[in-house]
C-alpha cells in the first residue's frame, strides 16, 4: 500500500510557511516591519480590497512574517487556515465574534482559565452572548445545557487547574449531534501532544505566548481552522452562510466553503476589532515552534521526575497530572495523550493556606509568576491570582483549592528543579 | 446560489454577486472529489472583470442535491443541459482534472454549448492508482490523504499559500474529506474509465491549456499527448507547479484565464 508522503512534524515546524526569501535569500524569515504595502496599481489594490486577489494591504489585517507563523501552526494542527492575534484572549475573542451575535449562547467547561472564564460569565453577557458552565467530564451535562441559540461548545485540551482531560471525541460528538462546533484550548498540550482536530475538534485555539513560543518573551494568540465542520448545514451561521454587506454581498460558506471561518475572521475579525500580533512577536514564537517536539519531550520527562518526587514527599497532600494513576482521567490521557499530559500539574501543601504561601515565598529557582509553558519552571497559587475573581463557589465549582500550587515544568535539569522544590517544601512546614 | 436542472438543485458560486445575463457566461467545473471551492482564487476575480462566472458543484458534490453520475459523459451531458437551462450559452468552458475532461466532451460533442475552452491539469486519459481507488472505494480517509500528497507541487507542500494564513495542504484534504460517502470512489472510477479517443479532434473551438511541471496526477507528456490532437491550442507551461495549480499559482492562472477569456 503506498503512503500520502507528507513531511513529518519535525520538517514542518522548521519548515512550514516560509521559503527562503525570494529577494534576498535569506533563510530566516525575515521580520517584515511594516505597517502598509505598496499596491502595482489602482486595479491591484481594488482587487486586494475586494477579495478578488489575496496579498497584504495593512499589517492589522495581515503581514507576510505573522503569515509565516498562522501557515505553520495550521499545519502542525491539521487546519485548513490560521489567524494569529495580539494575545490568547484576543484569539477567542476573535473566534467568538466571528461565529456568533447578540443572543447567541456557549456551552463551556467549568475548567477553563480564569480570564476566559471571566469573558464569558461577566463581559460576553454585555453583548448579549450568555454561557452555560459545565462539568467538562460529564457528557449528560453537555446535552442538557445546548440549547436553541447555543452556538458553540468550548473547552480546553487539559483543564486549569486541574489538568482534566477533555474527551475530544465525545464532546466533539456531542457538538456535531447538535449541528453545533466544538472550539478548544489546546495551549496545555501544543500539536505536539494532541491533534485536536483529528480527534473531531473544529476550531483549535491557542496561548502561542506559552508552549508553542517556550521562551515568555512575547505575546500571541491563534485560531485554527479545522475545515471540516460545514458552516451552512443550518440556519445557525449567518455569518458565514448569509451575505454580507461588508463585502458587497459575499457569502464566505459560498465562496470559501471549508476555509470560510479563516476568510471571515481575518476579513472582518482582524479588519474591525484590531487585535493583530506584531511581525516582531511572530519572528520570536517561530524561534520558539522550531524546536517546539524537542522542548515539549524534555518538559514531560521533567514533569514525571518531578511527580515523582512530589509523591513521595511528606510535606505534599496531594498531587494531580493525568499521568498519576489515580487521576479520574489517566485512562482517557492514556488513549489521547500517547505522547504525555503535558508538564502543568498541580498539587496540595500539607498546611493549607498559610502554607502554600510560604512555598511559594520559598522557592528560588522556580519562578512566582502569572504564566505557564516557559522554558523555565513557574509556580503560582491560583486562589490568590489568576483565579481570584472567583466567588468561593466558583473556585470549588472550578477545582481550585486554597492549598493548590500549580507548577509548570520547565526545562531545567531535573535534579535542580526537585532540589528547589525540596527546599521550599521543608520551609513551608515551618509555621 | 442555487438553479434547478432535472428537477435537482445546483449549488454554484458566482464570486459574491448577482449573476449579470449581459456578460459572457463561464461556467468552472471542479475536479474529483472536490466543489466549487477549488476556484475561489478565481471566481470572484472574474466576476468583477466583466465576466458572468459559476463555478458549479457537481450532482451530489458540495451544495448541489441529485444522484452522482457515473461517467464522464453523463456528466457532460449534464452540463451541456446546464448551460441550456441557464439559457446564457455559449459558454466559455474552464475544467480542472476530472471538470477538463468534462469540458472536453461538452467541446466535442455539445459544441453548441462552448465558445472557449481551458484545461487545467488534464490528459486523454486519467488511469488511477489502485491503492487510492481502492481506498476511494472503502471511504477511506487514505483516498483524500493520497490525493494531497500527489495533487500538489513540492514547494506546494513547505509554504507559499498565496492567501494569508491558509495552509494548502490540509486545505486540499478538508475539502476532499467533506465530500460524501462514494463521491471520491465515483468520480475516479469515472476518471479512470476515460478515454479521449477522437474527441479532440472534433472540438472547433480554441482551446488553451494549461500543464504544471511537477504535475504528478496528469503530468506533462500526458498532457502533450491530449494537445497533439487540438487543432487550435495554446499550451501554457507553468514551472514547479502541481495538480492543484489554480490554488497554487493563483495570480498565474487569473492571467492567463483573463487573457484566454478576452
Amino acid at each position: 500500500m503506498v503512503d500520502p508522503n507528507y513531511l513529518k512534524f519535525d520538517t514542518l515546524s522548521l519548515h512550514a510557511g516560509q521559503e527562503p526569501d525570494p529577494v534576498t535569500g535569506s533563510r530566516a524569515v525575515p521580520i517584515y516591519q511594516t505597517t502598509s504595502y505598496s499596491f502595482a496599481d489602482t486595479e491591484q489594490a481594488a482587487g486586494l480590497f475586494n477579495l478578488e486577489q489575496p496579498g497584504h494591504i495593512y499589517s492589522r489585517i495581515s503581514n507576510p512574517t505573522v503569515a509565516v507563523l498562522e501557515e505553520r501552526i495550521a499545519a502542525l494542527e491539521g487546519g485548513v487556515g490560521a489567524v494569529c492575534t495580539a494575545s490568547g484572549m484576543a484569539a477567542f475573542h476573535l473566534a467568538a465574534a466571528t461565529i456568533m451575535s447578540a443572543g447567541n449562547h456557549v456551552v463551556a467547561s467549568r475548567n477553563i482559565y480564569g480570564g476566559t472564564h471571566n469573558m464569558l460569565n461577566l463581559t460576553m453577557p454585555r453583548f448579549g452572548i450568555t454561557t452555560t458552565f459545565v462539568d467538562p467530564r460529564d457528557p449528560e451535562a453537555w446535552r442538557a445545557a445546548i440549547t436553541g441559540d447555543t452556538r458553540v461548545l468550548f473547552a480546553e485540551t487539559l483543564g486549569n487547574p486541574g489538568i482534566e482531560v477533555l474527551d475530544v471525541p465525545l464532546v466533539a460528538e456531542i457538538a456535531h449531534e447538535h449541528g453545533l462546533p466544538l472550539m478548544v484550548d489546546a495551549t496545555f498540550t501544543t500539536p505536539y501532544l494532541m491533534k485536536p482536530i483529528d480527534l473531531g475538534a473544529d476550531i483549535v485555539m491557542h496561548s502561542v505566548t506559552k508552549f508553542l513560543g517556550g521562551h515568555g518573551i512575547a505575546l500571541g494568540g491563534v485560531i485554527v481552522d479545522g475545515g471540516r465542520f460545514d458552516w451552512a448545514a443550518n440556519e445557525k451561521f449567518p455569518t458565514l452562510s448569509q451575505p454580507y454587506d461588508g463585502y458587497h454581498g459575499i457569502t464566505f460558506a459560498e465562496e470559501y466553503g471549508h476555509q470560510a471561518l479563516s476568510m471571515r475572521a481575518r476579513a472582518e475579525g482582524l479588519r474591525d476589532f484590531g487585535a493583530a500580533m506584531s511581525p516582531t512577536n511572530a519572528f520570536h514564537l517561530l524561534q520558539g515552534i522550531e524546536t517546539l517536539s524537542l522542548r515539549m519531550k524534555r518538559h514531560v520527562e521533567n514533569a514525571i521526575s518531578v511527580i515523582d518526587f512530589l509523591e513521595t514527599n511528606d510535606a505534599v497532600a496531594w498531587v494531580s497530572h493525568p499521568s498519576v494513576t489515580t487521576h479520574p482521567d489517566h485512562d482517557l490521557a492514556q488513549r489521547l495523550l500517547p505522547k504525555g499530559a503535558g508538564a502543568i500539574l498541580s498539587f496540595g501543601v500539607v498546611g493549607g493556606r498559610e502554607a502554600g504561601r510560604r512555598f511559594i515565598e520559598n522557592v528560588q529557582l522556580a519562578s512566582h509568576v502569572a504564566n505557564v509553558g516557559d522554558a523555565k519552571t513557574l509556580v503560582l497559587h491560583p486562589a490568590s491570582t489568576t483565579h481570584q475573581q472567583l466567588s468561593a463557589d466558583d473556585l470549588i465549582a472550578a477545582g481550585v483549592s486554597e492549598d493548590l500550587i500549580r507548577l509548570s515544568v520547565g526545562l531545567e535539569d531535573p535534579e535542580d528543579i526537585i532540589a528547589d522544590l525540596s527546599r521550599a517544601l521543608r520551609a513551608s512546614q515551618k509555621g | 446560489m442555487n438553479f434547478e436542472c432535472r428537477g435537482e438543485v445546483v449549488n454554484y458560486a458566482t464570486g459574491g454577486v448577482a449573476l449579470d445575463r449581459e456578460l459572457p457566461l463561464v461556467v468552472l467545473l471542479h475536479g474529483a472529489g472536490m466543489d466549487r471551492t477549488v476556484w475561489s482564487q478565481q471566481t470572484r476575480y472574474l466576476a468583477h472583470h466583466g465576466f458572468a462566472a459559476m463555478a458549479v458543484d457537481f450532482p451530489g458534490h458540495g451544495k448541489s442535491d441529485g444522484m452522482l453520475l457515473s461517467s464522464v459523459k453523463e456528466m457532460a451531458d449534464w452540463v451541456s443541459e446546464f448551460i441550456a437551462e441557464v439559457g446564457m450559452g455559449p459558454a466559455r468552458l474552464i475544467g480542472h482534472s476530472m471538470g477538463s475532461l468534462v469540458s472536453l466532451e461538452v467541446a466535442g460533442r455539445h459544441p453548441e454549448s462552448v465558445e472557449r475552452l481551458i484545461l487545467l491539469g488534464t490528459a486523454p486519459a486519467m488511469p488511477v492508482h489502485p491503492d487510492l481507488l481502492g481506498a476511494a472505494e472503502r471511504n477511506e480517509i487514505l483516498a483524500p490523504q493520497l490525493m494531497t500528497s500527489w495533487a500538489h507541487g513540492a514547494r506546494a507542500h513547505i509554504a507559499g499559500h498565496p492567501t494569508p494564513g491558509l495552509w494548502m495542504r490540509s486545505g486540499c484534504q478538508a475539502l476532499l474529506e467533506r465530500a460524501k460517502d462514494d463521491v471520491i470512489f465515483n468520480d475516479l472510477t469515472a476518471c479512470n474509465a476515460y478515454e479521449a479517443g477522437d474527441v479532440a479532434a472534433m472540438i472547433k473551438c480554441t482551446t488553451t491549456v494549461v500543464v504544471g511541471s511537477e504535475d504528478k496526477m496528469t503530468p506533462p507528456r500526458a498532457t502533450a499527448h491530449l494537445v497533439a490532437g487540438l487543432s487550435d491550442v495554446d499550451l501554457k507551461h507553468l514551472d514547479g507547479v502541481g495538480h492543484m495549480m489554480m490554488i497554487e499559482v493563483p495570480d498565474r492562472i487569473r492571467e492567463i484565464l483573463l487573457s484566454a477569456l478576452r
